[in-house]
């Protein structure tokens, strides 16, 4: 049974979202995506910066089995990305939504975190897809 | 609804996440498929391959008809508990499989082929044994099971579940050697690069052998650390790497055809005397960083343009590494084209990884 925090808000596309002390929301895939995906080998993530609207693939991650497009699951600008996963991609598979977090954004508008799904409507995402 | 082979439910019972794979559920991984890579490199794993279709060959028309239906010749098969691999090739001299045959008796063989042609691969042996002028008895052997046991610690692993007479044979083979002994037909050959065993055994002796090893350490492994495996030591798979519309020599095959003895007609031989190779296989290693996949295009200096056939990530080197097939002449480096960018590689010749340790200058890179 997959891990779904109850602290963290989700879409649908199986990115995880946190509000962190700065204002700023911490961007992660859930454990639903990593075990689907399988061991990561290599992370591409977005520059710092960037402007990104919500749904737009702004990351890749690269398992043994394929490669798959992290899209941003608010409109926003990046303001930090993960360093730690240039060498240890193996970071998302270990502690997803700890030390394996992607990117952090600032957020362009309030408005959009009103749709994000909280822990149990994307655990009935899941359960519906199973 | 796909086959299940004897030990499905011993992977499910191991945590094995189930894929379909040429018609088959098969495990991809018991957990982490980069662990159980590491663990044939470095120790030992074992690999369910049950899948694989098994076809026994007996009758005084047995030698006849091998060295008509392929490419290499069994008649370099010195003596009875040796083994060739080599490719089955139709009339146009294209790849139709690659195989391991295997000599058990005068006039007695083995052979081993791929799941995901046996049913054209039977068609095509049946056929043209059928225009053999001495008869054969062809069987397959469905009621057999396969358990690959590959890594440097493959002979220790079995030393554990098999007697100690069976031991004292199974030390002695080399490579490409085998022994048919009570607990089963013994091969020393894989798929891995690495030292090891595959073992055919009655299907309902299989489940209690899986036990042993796996009692005795072994860690079961899946298709994913197969394909990986298999990658690095530059060992091409059918259906990617290798197809009806290319020759061996084309798939960097050519060791495997047989020439030599000249009268030898076997099926494909005219055509490829005829054919001129219109390119060839490559190894590439990506010098930054990304993940080589299958279907990729390589463009090589001047402009001329290949495609990966096999590509993936390296666990051992921690490198994107592919099988390429390329225009003809000489090449040391390309570019990958990538998601929009042109990522330089290296051009080497395969393999990458052989008995743990790696055969590219990673410097150089």
């Amino acid at each position: 049974m997959s891990q779904i925090p109850a602290d963290l808000k989700y879409v649908s596309t199986h990115e995880w979202l946190r509000s962190t002390a700065d204002g700023s929301l911490e961007v992660g895939i859930t454990d639903h995506a990593q075990d689907a995906l399988g061991d990561l080998v290599f992370v591409e993530l977005p520059e710092v910066g960037r402007e990104v609207t919500a749904g737009e693939a702004c990351a890749v991650v690269e398992s043994v089995k394929a490669a798959s497009d992290i899209y941003a699951p608010v409109a926003g600008r990046i303001v930090a990305v993960n360093p730690v996963l240039i060498d240890q991609p193996e970071q998302v598979n270990q502690d997803c939504y700890g030390s394996g977090w992607l990117f952090r954004l600032v957020p362009a508008s309030s408005a959009e975190l009103t749709a994000l799904l909280d822990a149990q409507a994307y655990r009935d995402l899941l359960n519906q897809g199973a | 609804m796909n086959q299940r082979t004897v030990l499905y439910d011993s992977h499910v019972a191991a945590g094995g996440r189930m894929v379909p794979f040429s018609g088959w559920d098969m495990p991809l991984h018991y957990g982490s498929q980069l662990q159980e890579h590491h663990r044939v490199r470095a120790e030992v794993g074992m690999f369910d391959v049950s899948h694989m279709t098994v076809i026994d060959l007996a009758g005084p028309g047995s030698r006849a008809f091998l060295r008509r239906l392929l490419a290499n010749d069994v008649a370099r098969l010195s003596a009875p508990g040796s083994a060739l691999y080599g490719c089955m090739l139709n009339h146009e001299g294209g790849i139709l499989d690659d195989l391991i045959v295997y000599l058990r008796g005068e006039e007695r063989f083995r052979l081993v082929v791929n799941a995901a042609t046996r049913d054209s691969d039977l068609s095509w042996m049946r056929a043209r044994l059928a225009e053999m002028p001495d008869a054969a008895q062809l069987t397959h052997r469905p009621d057999l099971a396969m358990l690959a046991v590959q890594g440097p610690m493959a002979e220790l692993a079995l030393a554990k579940v098999f007697s100690a007479e069976t031991m004292s044979a199974v030390h002695a083979l080399s490579a490409f050697q085998f022994i048919e002994r009570p607990e089963g037909f013994i091969a020393r050959t894989g798929y891995t690069g690495e030292d090891g065993f595959e073992i055919l055994l009655p299907a309902q002796a299989a489940p209690a052998l899986w036990r042993a090893l796996l009692t005795a350490g072994v860690p079961p492994c899946g298709l994913g650390a197969r394909d990986t495996l298999r990658l690095e030591a530059g060992l091409s798979l059918y259906g990617t790497d290798l197809d009806a519309d290319h020759t061996p020599q084309e798939c960097g095959l050519g060791w495997t055809v047989a020439l030599a003895p000249e009268g030898r007609d076997f099926i494909g031989r005219a055509a490829l005397a005829a054919r001129t190779p219109r390119c060839r296989q490559v190894g590439l290693v990506l010098q930054g960083r990304g993940v080589l996949r299958n279907g990729l295009t390589v463009r090589l200096p001047g402009g001329a343009e290949g495609r990966i056939t096999s590509g993936g990530f390296s666990p051992t080197l921690q490198r994107a590494i592919a099988l390429a097939r390329v225009p003809l002449g000489p090449a040391s480096l390309c570019e990958v084209l990538l998601r929009g960018q042109a990522l330089p590689a290296r051009v080497v010749k395969p393999p990458f990884v052989r008995h743990g340790l790696a055969c590219v200058d990673l410097n150089s890179l």
